[in-house]
């Protein structure tokens, strides 16, 4: 058992670079993740944390400042959020391509214009195709648990890619609430120092890293990462079970449960959204509704394995995404959507776009989803692919 | 000082890279890679040496690089060189060799935060005056007059972007002009810059015998006359200080313009104001010799 | 179990390129009765292609010199031709 202390999500993930013994950290402001490197400006200065505080001069440097640091061994940390992660776009595709192990705190924050501060998961969601691990956090404990499960997993031989924990704009990232912070001993135990056995930059074997690879040598480059991706999804289900001993907190893995054993129709969300849909599973149980959640915690890897599995007995599945691929909908129901059709499965599908902009997304909108798809499973009536929730006459 | 002869003889430019015939940017990195000696890291952004170093898996450079994105090169040096430190890696140094566009351009806010952050680097600016991996395209840097693909017709309308001054406005403790005709000054300021803390500036002309049209025997010529009609002065600003390394009788600029294509469409009207531009500067570079310009920082 | 991974790297390689005399079409013909180990053909070399011996003696390594003929312009006593290839 660590120590109990009373803090937000922002506080959470300064609290584990910590715990992970970051080396290098690069910071940029941007809200509402900006109190994230406050706290690890505090650390450093004060003495608590041992790393090399870089203050770039934008998000972009950032990244290229964690790229440089991972290049030649050092653990690297950032966060970001919103604009400052589309600005990162270019060097997160190079951080995945230089195969570097680093690990950063996404707030997830509506995109402009118009300006908006609040919650929505646009912006990890436009990451989507980088290569970086993707996840999702709903409440500051996971947070903070996260961050050192996710060093553990990239850090793996053959995974060597870097990965990100997003946290709610607010609702995570600036409200408090009760976490365990681990002693430094056993996440130590946890997490040993960073010792890659790929090459880094060194005098001492002097190599070139990143020059030209033409067309008979690119796609095997891409094809490695690829595994890397299907690597990294064993080992967060191994290193989750690991965590879970050690420090007794069992996120499951890529997905988290709740109530699916015997349900008949499934919510899966994801990010803050997730916590409160367990309140809407209890209330639709209440009124006699075989329901359950599947809450996305990863997002990249996708979580196939696990989807396959719980649908075996499902009737109807509510999706709910705080993000919307135009054009298309949802992120996470298309890709849904994509291995249902593998298993031939035919599952009435209500795929819901809320919470936009941080639009508040309570238990009982959940339930008004869920028994949405209901009607639809009933009636036989077929749900457009992406249904939008709540919107208002403006 | 450096002299020819006792510029090692180990080569880490390896013969057989991708250059074109005549690169003056490539005498000027074998000089650097002689001077700085394998103990050297290069960080090095899409530039024409991108392509020089030849395909994956072999490299014609002999010390180890880290390539990175376009804009990317001054902050993903602060993270080797802040990685370096932590890790307690001594006694290397971490050489940005970037172009001109990676330069004055897409790389000045990361090359500024850098600068501006006092990190311990040697940042060499390789300027042949253009985008010349990409096809001659103009830059910040290309010079007055100068034909480009991009200013295809009437050339380049504006002047050439004071890349030098900008950084040493920064405060920074090192900012050298140099030119691949003068590669021996080029090692000195090097070796100059590698025994000082914080973020050095080296700007160098790089003479480019295919974006610039001319006989690419004439790289070192063009190196040096650049210099001696003061179209390219050397000078160094040390700790604010000011200095011209050279100050040559000039030469009309016309001499530096007629060898080369890309200036074949001047009129002499043009000539004419470029080179009352250059006089200009050079009077005032002459006023400013031996002042200091920026306080010590 | 042990994973696989490609990563973008390059080994230091004489020739990484191939061999780049074929570009030439002049080639640099050192007269060494003329030469006076000045060493300005070496030390102006783009392509690292003008081998310096131990007593400061140059040669042409005819397998990568790329012809460029800024050898023979920097030679301060005109001791190298460019001559056609053949």
């Amino acid at each position: 058992m660590g120590e109990w202390k009373i803090i937000t999500g922002n506080r959470a993930a300064a609290e584990a670079a910590k715990l992970a013994r970051v080396q290098v950290v690069a910071a940029y402001p941007i809200t509402p993740q900006t109190t994230i490197v406050e706290y690890i400006a505090h650390m450093v200065e004060s003495g608590e944390l041992d790393a090399k505080y870089i203050r770039v001069e934008s998000e972009h440097s950032a990244m290229a400042a964690c790229i440089g640091a991972a290049s030649v061994g050092a653990r690297a940390f950032t966060a970001t959020s919103s604009h400052g992660l589309l600005l990162m776009h270019e060097m997160l595709h190079w951080a995945v391509g230089a195969r570097l192990p680093i690990v950063m705190a996404v707030v997830n924050r509506s995109l402009g214009p118009p300006w908006n501060i609040h919650s929505e998961h646009q912006d990890a969601i436009s990451q989507r195709d980088t290569g970086w691990l993707i996840s999702f956090a709903s409440d500051p404990q996971e947070v903070l648990d996260s961050i050192i499960i996710l060093y553990k997993v990239c850090e793996t031989h053959g995974v060597y890619l870097p990965g990100f924990v997003s946290l709610d704009a607010f609702v995570l990232s600036h409200t408090s609430m009760p976490v365990d912070i681990p002693p430094q001993e056993d996440v130590d135990r946890f997490l040993p120092p960073y010792k890659p056995r790929h090459y880094l930059i060194d005098v001492e074997n002097p190599k070139t890293y990143g020059n030209i690879a033409f067309p008979d040598r690119y796609m095997e480059l891409r094809w490695s990462i690829q595994r890397g991706q299907e690597l990294a999804a064993q080992k967060i289900k191994e290193y989750t079970r690991e965590y879970a001993k050690a420090f007794g907190r069992d996120y499951q893995g890529l997905v988290e449960h709740y109530k699916t054993e015997d349900a008949r129709h499934l919510l899966v969300t994801a990010g803050a959204m997730a916590s409160e849909a367990r309140i809407a599973v209890d209330k639709l149980r209440d009124e006699g509704v075989k329901a359950g959640l599947l809450k996305i915690r990863f997002y990249r890897p996708f979580p196939r394995e696990d989807i396959e599995k719980v649908v075996e007995d499902i009737e109807s599945i509510t999706v709910i995404d705080r993000n919307i691929s135009f054009g298309m909908g949802g992120a996470m129901a298309t890709d849904l959507t994509a291995v249902l059709y593998d298993m031939g499965k035919s599952i009435t599908l209500g795929r819901f776009i809320a919470g936009l902009g941080g639009r508040d997304v309570t238990f009982e909108h959940m339930a008004q989803m869920v028994k949405h798809t209901l009607k639809a499973h009933h009636s036989g009536e077929k749900l457009p692919p992406a249904v939008w929730f709540g919107l208002r006459e403006w | 000082m450096m002299t020819v002869k006792k510029l090692s003889r180990e080569e880490l430019l390896l013969p057989g890279h991708a250059a074109c015939p005549g690169c003056g940017a490539m005498i000027a990195l074998r000089t650097m890679l002689k001077t700085l000696g394998r103990r050297t890291i290069l960080v090095i952004p899409a530039c024409c040496t991108s392509v020089i170093q030849a395909l994956v898996p072999k490299t014609s450079i002999g010390v180890p690089v880290l390539n990175i994105a376009f804009a990317a090169s001054g902050a993903a040096a602060s993270g080797v060189v802040e990685a370096l430190e932590k890790l307690r890696r001594k006694d290397i140094n971490v050489v940005v060799w970037a172009g001109d566009g990676g330069t004055a351009d897409i790389g000045i806010q990361a090359l500024s935060g850098a600068a501006e952050r006092k990190n311990n680097i040697i940042y060499i600016c390789y300027d042949n005056e253009a985008y010349m991996n990409t096809g001659i395209q103009r830059s910040g840097a290309t010079p007055y007059g100068a034909w480009t693909t991009t200013t295809p017709i009437k050339g380049k309308t504006e002047f050439k972007k004071d890349m030098p001054m900008i950084m040493a406005a920064h405060g920074i403790p090192y900012v050298a002009t140099a030119s691949a005709g003068f590669p021996l000054d080029f090692a000195n300021k090097l070796l100059k810059a590698s025994k000082l803390k914080g973020l050095k500036y080296i700007h160098l002309l790089a003479p480019c015998p295919t974006g610039w049209r001319y006989d690419s025997k004439l790289t070192v010529r063009l190196g040096r006359l650049a210099v001696w009609t003061w179209m390219w002065p050397l000078f160094e600003v040390e700790h604010g200080v000011f200095k011209l390394t050279l100050k040559p009788k000039p030469r009309p600029v016309k001499e530096f313009l007629e060898p080369q294509g890309r200036f074949r469409r001047m009129t002499p009207e043009e000539i004419e104001l470029l080179q009352k531009w250059v006089d200009q500067r050079r009077e005032l570079l002459l006023k400013m010799d031996g002042a200091r310009l920026f306080p010590q920082a | 179990m042990e994973v696989k991974i490609y990563l973008p790297l390059s080994s230091p390689t004489v020739g990484a390129i191939g061999k780049t005399g074929l570009w030439r079409v002049f080639k640099p013909v050192i007269d060494q009765e003329k030469c006076t180990k000045c060493l300005q053909c070496w030390l102006f070399c783009p392509d690292a292609s003008i081998k310096r011996a131990e007593d400061d003696s140059v040669s042409v390594d005819y397998e990568y010199c790329k012809g460029c003929g800024i050898c023979s312009d920097v030679c301060p006593v005109g001791a190298i031709e460019m001559v056609k290839e053949g």
